[in-house]
């Protein structure tokens, strides 16, 4: 359900056609897809379903997608020319139609490869007005909106883990507005989603990174 | 999270009125208040919206392309070249009309435009305000105000029927669209708060239980000429509210329909290209011909 609370939700957003669910929303899950990635992609294969998949063409969902992984912002009017883009950046891409499963009809599942030969896998969908949610990364089940910073740690599944992160950010002061734990089996392998109202500044990253049982720590920007 | 401190457009009315601003200026005050935000900022935001209409009308209107679905394109174009002959019916209403096709346009060839209540339906109010800047002179201070007054309009509808196709069929996108600038437009000329509201109630009647079902599932047909004749709705209207004629119905009441209609409509008709002009037989060979699948 769409919320709306000021003027700029009526009137706007700026965006380039032709549809905020299509076009404007799977600009948005491409960027959040380069995010996560933390780097140039070098190979991007491209799973569409539902009316993703039925209208993707017509709809410029495939150019919005690329554009997104190039890091066009929703309203660039390059968002057309993104496949020429691609190329300039050598990003190579294929898309395939594909059945999801149980999912919001405007779904996209990314399988991506960067230039250091890291590799993504997210799963999102556009649920309306230019909004999106990622539900999915590599396997973990997320809830990512790209309306907040958000923070997304791998760590080992040990008590005591959360604690000592959310202490770090009330120490500088920063409110969460929306967490979310995962784990892949216990006692293994977990992660951790932090979206927070304030900017993250880099220390604190730091800090986290350096608490002990913490795999990997990455922030991610609003898109 | 507070939207403004009303909850109908009646409300809205009577605030301008008491305190002597027009329902611009009345939406304004609003927005800087429960946003906490600068003056100056919302303003220039709104401003920056603006230009971003008056481009798209120009780039529109001066470089016609094919939609990207591959339906739709140029007859924005096609309507001002016949619009210069002078020998139109419509006469003027058609300056608006054809900048409004014009803008549909390029939100389907994926053009610059500003969501105006959605991308669908972001024609109809550029048209209707560029024409009116015009033709009755008018600065952009006038019709930046002229938007806040929309958002407001806008605002409530959100909050008492719905904006999207996909819940409410084509009257909450379009129909929206044409009510927020039909009162808009007796806003810019001169009319008081209540003639607004009438303008408002006017247009949307006339949109109640328009369906959503676009051919292909694609935001091209039949859109881009729903914008068009949308434009025309408004102007109309706002010219029936500005020679006093009120609407028997209060606009707050024909929202209301309108959000009831849109719950009644079967989800066939509404953006899930399953019923409609989608399902007629050209509609049918259209999607097969546009959604060919490799
Ligand atoms: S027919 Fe549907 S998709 Fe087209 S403008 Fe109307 S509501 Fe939007």
């Amino acid at each position: 359900m769409a919320k709306y609370m000021s003027c700029f939700d009526i009137i706007g957003p700026i965006m380039v056609g032709p549809s905020s669910s299509h076009t404007a929303g799977a600009v948005r899950l491409g960027k959040m897809a380069r995010c996560l990635l933390g780097e140039n992609p070098r190979k991007a294969e491209i799973l569409l379903h539902g009316s993703f998949r039925e209208t993707y063409r017509g709809h410029g969902t495939d150019l919005a997608l690329i554009a997104g992984l190039l890091g066009l912002e929703t309203d660039d009017t390059r968002i057309k020319e993104s496949f020429r883009l691609a190329k300039e950046a050598s990003l190579a891409f294929a898309f395939q139609p594909a059945d999801l499963g149980d999912v919001h009809p405007n779904t996209v599942r990314f399988l991506l490869e960067g230039e250091t030969g890291y590799r993504l896998e997210m799963q999102g969908s556009s649920t309306g007005g230019g909004n999106i949610v990622v539900t999915e990364i590599n396997g973990f089940p997320v809830e990512l909106y790209g309306n907040f910073e958000t923070i997304i740690t791998t760590h080992q599944d040990v008590p005591g883990v959360i604690a000592q992160v959310t202490q770090v950010l009330s120490c500088h002061g920063l409110n969460i507005a929306f967490m979310r734990v995962a784990r892949k089996n216990k006692g293994k392998m977990a992660s951790m989603m932090i979206e927070t109202d304030q900017s993250i500044p880099r220390e604190v990253l730091k800090e986290i990174k350096e608490l002990p049982s913490m795999f990997s720590v990455r922030l991610v920007g609003k898109v | 999270m507070k939207l403004m401190e009303w909850s109908s457009l009646a409300e809205m009315a009577a605030c301008a009125q008491e305190q002597g601003i027009s329902l611009g200026r009345l939406v304004f005050l609003g927005e800087v208040r429960d946003t906490e935000g600068q003056e100056s900022s919302i303003y220039e935001r709104m401003s920056k919206s603006w230009q971003v209409m008056k481009e798209a009308v120009e780039e529109g209107l001066s470089n016609p392309r094919k939609s990207r679905g591959g339906m739709i394109g140029g007859d924005g174009h096609k309507l001002t070249t016949y619009l210069k002959k002078g020998s139109t019916l419509s006469g003027d209403v058609l300056e608006a009309v054809s900048r409004s096709l014009a803008v549909a346009e390029l939100n389907a060839a994926m053009g610059k435009i500003v969501a105006a209540p959605t991308a669908g339906s972001c024609g109809i109010i550029p048209g209707v305000l560029t024409m009116l800047q015009e033709k009755l002179k008018l600065s952009d201070e006038a019709i930046i105000y002229a938007l806040f007054a929309a958002s407001g309009i806008g605002l409530i509808i959100a909050q008492r029927a719905s904006l999207s196709g996909a819940q409410g069929g084509c009257q909450a996108e379009c129909g929206s669209a044409a009510a927020m600038a039909a009162g808009a437009a007796v806003e810019l000329a001169g009319g008081t708060p209540f003639q607004v509201l009438d303008a408002v109630a006017i247009s949307m009647k006339n949109n109640l239980g328009l369906v959503c079902d676009p051919v292909a599932g694609l935001v091209e047909v039949p859109c881009a000429k729903r914008n068009a004749l949308g434009a025309a709705n408004a102007l109309v209207a706002a010219d029936m509210a500005l020679a006093g004629i009120g609407s028997v119905i209060p606009a707050d009441e024909v929202i209301g329909a309108m959000g009831e209609i849109g719950r009644a409509m079967p989800e066939a008709l509404r953006e899930t290209a399953q019923g409609g002009l989608a399902r007629t037989p050209t509609g049918v060979k259209l999607a097969k011909k546009f959604l060919r699948l490799e």
